[in-house]
């Protein structure tokens, strides 16, 4: 399992002053933990970019490249500032991966790009007509960024596909949809596609508390459905690793010692594959 | 072989709620299976619709519902006698509506006298409804629920802005409470969730997960009523099985449907029958999507779908 460290995001408040200012600092502090908290990949979210994306890019590249020796996931929907990226990324310490293509022809540029500079391609398998209702719709998504892929002449082992994670505080039934199209995606080709997913949007608007214990349970279920890689928080996902034999135990139909945390695991593992209904207070219940 | 209609089981059942006292007390809810398969379960009440009033006159409704309270409707108590009397209602929703601070902003002891003098006049149960302003409903329901008790009433409606207040109204004066949402079925199981966490007993609830008119988005309620009641029934999801209310009436009578006069369209046919087909269509909508009380407005209407009540069970 890949973990590309998230923290480096321009929604993140101090993440956005550090870039607005230039101000390597906090950026090198970010990635040098993200680095040691086990990260592979540390995520550059600069946003759209529309202004100055070129040189943002770049200028994250080199500055998260100067302290940390990993590769760089490129992340944000202005081609231009990616490929501006791309010109001084240090391959020495891995090859880069862009975030991201889609089936919408607007993002096949980005295709180009990956076969240019020999980068790692992260498909999203939704199109221009909206989201996909639930795994088959993914997997046919991603046939047709596969056959792109193919045709810009990017290999698909370099490309991650991701089904898109959504909220669970809304879009409940998409969770178990998702754990279902990794397992399909992998189905779809020999050698397997390789996935990957933005993990902590399962628990965007969540209350506070409970976001790293969705995010963990989710993560492992993601994990054992041979999920590839997961753009998430480095830290809590070593913590979930620590957590993985309780949660596989109760997976598998085995009590554990701890009644609270079991009454937590099997509550939360209900909740993503939609056996009750999720409300902020599932675990009260 | 003989053939076998299969049949779904369900783990769940919705909790059966009485409200008003003696001889004149309405059940609703109770069934263990999805709105009128009775074929698969037990469907011990039939869903229940009743007649709303207001405590001022209703300037605001369309003349073709106004009309069939004409006589009445500029006296709260007399609308209310009527209901029950003339075309027999089963319950009566009173809306406080003049309570609304941009309307005549009636003061909550006003409000609570009308509630009382209703009361008074008539034996049949009663539903309690604020202006849906959730700051000024808070003073509003208290003495309204504190005005009613002992009468077994509904009180509504309790939203994540006042659920506390309202709550613990309708618990101090032994009345049955309305929680609504908007259009989230997660929201609605959490609002519900919080609303027993003070203590109020769930049994006691019912769900309002907010009405829309045919045409307006009736697609999107429908389809959280459905949610709610298989998650009640399938997922045996104690804090779904409240019963759940459809507002109808107030939805559908403020759509241009309802309003516009047949010499502005023409096409459209006459707007009397029009209004009340829209009103009983509505309903009939939501009754197969899992409601069990209805508020209405069209007597006509409410004929409409006692009458598909009746033929469907």
């Amino acid at each position: 399992m890949i973990i590309i460290g998230e923290k480096l995001s321009i929604i993140a408040k101090r993440v956005r002053e550090a870039m607005m200012k230039k101000d390597k600092s906090p950026i090198q502090e970010i990635a040098t933990r993200q680095w040691k908290e086990g990260s592979g990949i540390i995520d550059a979210n600069i946003g759209p970019a529309e202004d100055g994306g070129e040189d943002l890019m770049q200028w994250m590249v080199t500055t998260i490249q100067e302290v940390v020796p990993l590769p760089i996931c490129l992340d944000t929907t202005n081609a231009k500032a990616i490929e501006a990226g791309l010109k001084v990324h240090n391959n020495q310490w891995g090859r880069a991966l862009i975030n991201s293509t889609s089936n919408d022809p607007e993002r096949f540029p980005i295709l180009e790009l990956g076969a240019k500079y020999n980068a790692q391609v992260i498909g999203l398998t939704v199109g221009k007509g909206g989201l996909p209702a639930d795994a088959e719709e993914r997997a046919g998504i991603a046939a047709e960024i596969m056959a792109r892929a193919m045709e810009y002449g990017v290999p698909l082992e370099d490309i991650y596909l991701d089904p898109l994670v959504l909220q669970i505080a809304t879009s409940q039934d998409h969770a178990r949809h998702v754990i279902n199209a990794i397992k399909i995606f992998q189905e779809i080709n020999d050698p397997p596609m390789k996935t990957v997913v933005g993990l902590s949007n399962i628990s965007n608007g969540c209350p506070k508390h409970i976001r790293p214990i969705l995010n963990k349970h989710y993560f492992i279920m993601l994990m054992n459905a041979g999920l590839t890689a997961a753009i998430a928080d480095a830290h809590e996902m070593a913590e979930a690793v620590q957590e993985k034999k309780l949660i596989d135990d109760v997976l598998a139909g085995k009590k554990i010692d701890d009644a609270k945390k079991m009454a937590e695991i099997t509550k939360t593992i209900d909740v993503i594959m939609g056996k009750t209904l999720y409300a902020h207070s599932y675990l009260e219940m | 072989m003989a053939f076998t209609a299969p049949k779904e089981t369900y783990s769940g059942k919705v909790y059966n709620l009485t409200i008003g006292a003696g001889d004149r007390a309405v059940s609703f809810g109770g069934e263990n299976v999805l709105p009128f398969l009775f074929f698969e379960g037990a469907i011990p009440n039939k869903p229940l619709a009743a007649y709303e009033i207001q405590d001022v006159p209703p300037a605001d409704w369309p003349e073709n519902v106004r009309k069939p309270f004409s006589s009445v409707s500029g006296d709260t108590v007399a609308w209310a006698k009527f209901c029950q009397d003339t075309l027999k209602a089963k319950a009566i929703a009173l809306r406080l509506i003049g309570t609304h601070p941009d309307r005549e902003n009636r003061s909550a002891e006003d409000a609570a006298k009308t509630v009382k003098d209703v009361l008074s006049a008539i034996n049949i149960p009663l539903i309690i409804l604020g202006s849906n302003h959730a700051e000024k409903d808070a003073p509003v329901l208290i003495a309204a629920a504190e005005a009613a008790k002992g009468k077994n009433c509904i009180i509504g409606k309790a939203q994540e802005a006042n659920y506390k207040t309202i709550a613990a109204a309708a618990m101090a004066n032994n009345h049955k409470l309305i929680a609504m949402s908007e259009l989230d079925i997660n929201l609605s199981k959490q609002l519900n969730i919080l609303i027993t966490q003070m203590g109020f007993d769930k049994e006691r609830l019912i769900t309002d997960p907010m009405c829309s008119a045919l045409g307006y988005g009736l697609e999107y309620t429908y389809s959280v009523m459905e949610r709610i009641r298989l998650a009640a029934l399938s997922q045996n999801d104690a804090t779904m099985q409240t019963p759940i209310l459809a507002d109808v009436g107030m939805y559908v009578w403020k759509i241009k449907e309802t309003h516009a006069p047949e010499s502005d369209m023409p096409l459209w046919g006459n707007a009397e029958e029009r209004g009340i087909a829209w009103e009983a269509a509505t309903a009939a909508g939501l009754l197969i999507a899992g409601a069990e009380l209805l508020i209405m407005r069209h007597p006509k209407a409410v004929e409409a779908v006692e009458k598909l009540i009746e033929e469907l069970i």
